[in-house]
């Protein structure tokens, strides 16, 4: 007796040290790529304590948050009505209401790899979903703007290398994309700019002076919504049109201002205007949008110019290019009648919710329980739903059916992509006890393949 | 272990001399084997070709179909897919649309459907190679690969300007394999270059390109070099200086000439043809003779044609300063994407009108090219698509340098200028079944070295297109009766079959991993993403992927 109290004693001793050295278990990731913004920043340094992140270096506030300040998902991997029930049940009722469904509707994707992506708009294209990506409540118009208009790109490194003029217009790096300015746009040496930031002039426009604006060397405040004036009138300036000043009231710049914007526009060797929600989503929307895209394309008669969104969430530029090769649309896609048709306002998310079409959906790594308008939320908590995420928020917990999915990036390798269309892999830090959102869409593809197969069979 | 065979259809193999012979074709586990000798090994499945046509599956040598420049023109386009006919999901295939720059699984199935089995993308920047491998992973049934942008690549640049002929062998070499692509593309070598630093173009070949202190003429004499170094298995591919520009010729002439007897593939060289002057459009006149001439006498130059046919069309090209070019030429929206260290690349809607004497001019150039190039080893067709058109058009192409009343017939409606400054209504030749077989599928997997393709002899890859003989050409190659690859039926009656995922084709040579430091500090220096972030791993490899052997001498 005394014999075996002692072995299981020891026993729990060896238990209790392993668990102690599994917990101090260190590692290091070189390399590892963030997501929290669209710089996806690609050489943050994690050191990894069991499955905690204790370090992030060259992180900047936003990364690190997003790196130390992960939780772990808490609770089953799979919910139905707000009960634990296995994956396979799960999957099941899942399919179920995809595939019953008349009008489905699939939302979100832009906090998840590219291969997730691709295994989401397979379900949409399989059920006939409409499927959209928060795309269409962020740079979307933008988007339109670029269909009307064309663009005038580069990637990052143009700009680290080339660019003596950069503008920020309707956006505040400091506090939206901490690193842009260090590791991109203003700050690095690059091979024609040997001195940095001293061979730069650095243009910020925006509505209030924001904790971006001491960084600028000029600092423009315009009106609110008189972006699209402004922008015209700099188009009219660059053809070398005549402005009056009595243009320009209520505009809160003055003729003088714009014209020596102009001349350094025209004078400069690489400009570039990076421009944010202050212009895709203020009054004008894409027409903003499309005033700065032309404004930049009108500039390369005199020298190089570009123009460039500053795109929020990680992947969600992945989401808009996994959408776009694989239905040739970029976001607000129907796929009801067999094949995909596009219409921003038609198939887009928060109009198919609030105006009550949608007869059931599923949301992917976002939160439009937690955002969007009254009549979408509504209509939403009144349909059944799938949803996927890492934690728990207002929308899996109104969801029919939740799964608990691990975090791209930290737990799960895949593809993501930066805001100037750069492919990055992820190197995640350590494995999570809840499966990716690839795991879990794959098996729902299958069991979505089989439904439909059964209900064709019955109806013949 | 299964066996297919394909009983009695008439075999166009040129690879071999078979020239509408009837035989049996054995394939057993994806491969052409010989006819099996053993009593009971009987064929699992056994196809009637009676009566029909036998072709390998067609190899499309230059085309654009994945990546980031491909998608930005899908992306930018909707209206061009708004009334066009799409592709409907089966329940066995993915939905897609077409217009002129389809979607991933589209352009899968429609080219299977043409009996096309293997692709190649013709200009990737390295950065983005990740993205044209996802692309090529949702292309699905055809085999592929892309040609990586080297001709304004800064270190490459560099080593070229410095004569260091080894940095450069050793950092091609390590740029395919870890971008895991095919081949050297040169497009516009200098010029892209030249338009990011603030300049105009180049419009010739030795012109200084400034900061890297070489010239177009050092860039095209080096990778020529380097890719037969290396023992690529396709020769640099080559897009002139100066695409476009009447007068053009010249640039054509002095880049054949400064290959000094070098391997090379020029490519839609009917761009590349134009005598005349950049500012006088009412000389602009064809200067193909003068040009297939050089063709003619030097057998290791080949070239892809980058015709034109007349409708709508999306142009897209790795040549920046062509797209602003473009633009200003036509009024019509513009993009542009540079890349860092790397590339650039333009798109603009285009439109090609019979009633338009350059258009027509153009078209005629594009005929001329197939019909006076004495040798079809040596000539591919392509549209470039879908810069000249859409790779829908292929069976036009056909019927046009078959059949030479219907080429009259459009050269009656053409602009009426055309007639005196193209030799076209004089050229009476007319291409047999077994030359189309050679121009495209035997001709183009022999320049791309591609053993396994375009051919039906043993040890090939089970790729096979049946198609019914018939006397309207048209009809004919636009509805294969049936298209096999890898030995299984994937189209039939115009209906996907099977949906197989396709092999991407990569090359991986060798090179000095000494060198790689100095590649890195360089890389480091510049890129804004990190060293150790850029290669491609091999999951992204669509079916596993094949890689093909270098023959490095």
């Amino acid at each position: 007796m005394f014999i075996f109290l002692r072995c299981v004693l020891l026993k729990k001793i060896d238990n209790h040290e392993g668990a102690l050295s599994m917990q101090n278990e260190l590692k290091v990731v070189s390399n590892a790529t963030c997501t929290f913004c669209g710089c996806v920043c690609d050489d943050i340094e994690l050191t990894v304590e069991g499955n905690h992140i204790t370090k992030a270096k060259n992180a900047c506030v936003l990364g690190k948050a997003w790196f130390l300040n992960h939780q772990a998902g808490e609770g089953p991997v799979a919910r139905i009505r707000g009960k634990e029930a296995t994956v396979e049940e799960a999957v099941e009722e899942a399919a179920r209401i995809l595939v019953d469904a008349k009008f489905p509707i699939i939302y979100g994707l832009s906090d998840t790899t590219c291969e997730a992506q691709r295994v989401t708009v397979a379900i949409a294209d399989w059920i006939g979903a409409s499927i959209d990506t928060t795309t269409s409540v962020c740079h979307g118009p933008s988007g339109m703007a670029f269909q009307g208009v064309g663009e005038i790109t580069c990637s990052l490194g143009e700009v680290r290398n080339r660019a003596d003029l950069v503008i920020f217009w309707g956006s505040n790096p400091a506090e939206s994309h901490p690193r842009h300015w260090g590791r991109y746009s203003t700050m690095p040496k690059g091979l024609f700019v040997p001195n940095g930031r001293k061979d730069r002039t650095v243009v910020l426009v925006d509505v209030r002076r924001t904790k971006s604006a001491p960084a600028a060397d000029i600092f423009l405040q315009i009106k609110p919504r008189k972006d699209f004036e402004v922008l015209w009138m700099l188009r009219a300036l660059v053809k070398g049109l005549t402005i009056n000043e009595a243009d320009l009231i209520d505009t809160g710049v003055t003729l003088e201002q714009l014209q020596n914007l102009v001349d350094k526009m025209k004078a400069c060797k690489f400009g570039v205007l990076f421009f944010g929600m202050g212009l895709s989503m203020t009054r004008g929307k894409h027409l903003n949008v499309e005033a700065a895209l032309a404004l930049a394309r009108d500039l390369n008669a005199f020298t190089r110019f570009y123009a460039n969104p500053m795109r929020g969430h990680g992947n969600v530029t992945g989401a808009d290019n996994v959408v776009s090769w694989q239905t040739g649309y970029p976001f607000g896609v129907n796929l009801g009648r067999g094949y995909p048709r596009f219409n921003p306002g038609e198939f887009t998310t928060t109009d198919t919710l609030a105006r009550k079409e949608a007869d059931a959906a599923m949301i992917i790594a976002s939160d439009p329980m937690g955002n969007f308008s009254q009549a979408a939320r509504e209509h939403l908590g009144s349909i059944p739903f799938i949803a996927l995420d890492t934690k728990e928020t207002s929308t899996t917990r109104a969801a029919a059916v939740a799964f608990t999915t691990a975090t791209y990036g930290i737990n799960v390798p895949g593809t993501v992509y930066r805001m100037d269309d750069v492919p990055i892999p992820l190197r995640p830090a350590f494995e999570s006890p809840y499966p990716s959102d690839e795991k879990i869409l794959r098996a729902l593809e299958k069991k979505v393949l089989h439904l439909l197969k059964e209900k064709l069979q019955a109806s013949n | 272990m299964a066996i297919t065979v394909i009983k009695g259809g008439k075999i166009y193999d040129p690879t071999h001399g078979i020239n509408g012979e009837v035989r049996d074709i054995w394939i057993k586990d994806g491969k052409i084997i010989a006819p099996p000798i053993e009593p009971d090994s009987l064929p699992e499945k056994v196809i009637d070709a009676t009566g029909r046509i036998i072709m390998p599956g067609g190899v499309d040598m230059h085309c654009h179909i994945a990546g980031p420049k491909v998608n930005l023109a899908r992306k930018m386009r909707p209206e061009d897919k708004r009334y066009a006919p799409h592709v409907s999901r089966t329940a066995l295939t993915r939905s897609g649309t077409i217009g002129s720059v389809p979607s991933t699984f589209a352009t899968g199935y429609l080219y299977a459907g043409l009996g096309y089995t293997t692709a190649f993308d013709a200009a990737v920047p390295p950065l983005s190679a990740r993205h044209a491998h996802e692309e090529l992973q949702d292309t699905p049934i055809i085999d592929k690969g892309f040609y990586l942008l080297m001709g304004n690549n800064h270190y490459a640049l560099e080593q070229i300007a410095k004569n260091d002929n080894e940095k450069l062998r050793s950092f091609t070499a390590w740029l395919l394999e870890s971008a895991k692509g095919y081949a050297i593309k040169l497009v516009n070598p200098g010029g892209v270059e030249v338009w990011k630093s603030g300049g105009a173009n180049i419009s010739e070949i030795d012109q200084d390109i400034g900061h890297f202190n070489c010239t177009p003429r050092q860039i095209i004499q080096g990778l020529s070099q380097t890719a037969m170094d290396i023992g690529l298995p396709h020769a640099v591919h080559i897009h002139c200086n100066n695409l476009g520009i009447p007068g053009n010729w010249r640039t054509t002439q002095a880049t054949m000439d400064a290959l000094e007897g070098r391997r090379a593939h020029l490519t839609h060289i009917q761009f590349h043809s134009y005598g005349g002057e950049p500012d006088d459009q009412g000389k602009f006149c064809s200067k193909v003779q003068e040009l297939a001439e050089f063709v003619n006498s030097h057998p290791e130059v080949t070239v892809d044609v980058g015709q034109v046919l007349f409708g709508e069309t999306t142009s897209m090209t790795g040549d920046g300063p062509l797209g602003y070019y473009l633009h200003k030429v036509t009024g019509k929206k513009w993009t542009s994407a540079d890349t860092e260290m790397e590339a650039g690349c333009g798109i603009v809607p285009m439109v090609y009108k019979e009633k338009s004497f350059v258009n027509a001019l153009q078209w005629a150039i594009g005929l001329e090219w197939y019909l006076l190039v004495k040798d079809p080893w040596q000539i591919a067709m392509s549209t470039d698509h879908p810069n000249g058109g859409s790779f829908l058009a292929y069976p036009e192409i056909i019927q046009l340098l078959m059949d030479r009343t219907y080429r009259q017939e459009i050269l009656k409606r053409v602009h009426p200028r055309v007639l005196e400054r193209s030799c076209l209504k004089d050229l009476d030749r007319e291409y047999t079944l077994n030359e189309i077989a050679i121009i495209t599928r035997a001709g183009p997997a022999r320049m791309l070295g591609l053993k396994n393709k375009g051919h039906l002899g043993i040890g090939a890859d089970g790729d096979v297109t049946i198609y019914n003989e018939s006397s309207n050409i048209l009809a004919m190659f636009e509805l294969p009766y049936m298209v096999i690859k890898y030995g299984k039926v994937v189209v039939e009656k115009s209906e996907i079959r099977l949906q197989v995922p396709g092999n991407t084709l990569h090359v991986s040579p060798s090179f000095d991993p000494g060198l790689v430091g100095d590649i890195r500090k360089w890389f480091e220096s510049y890129y804004t993403i990190q060293f150790e972030n850029y290669p491609v791993t091999d999951e992204y490899l669509s079916g596993g992927g094949t890689m093909i052997p270098c023959n490095k001498k």
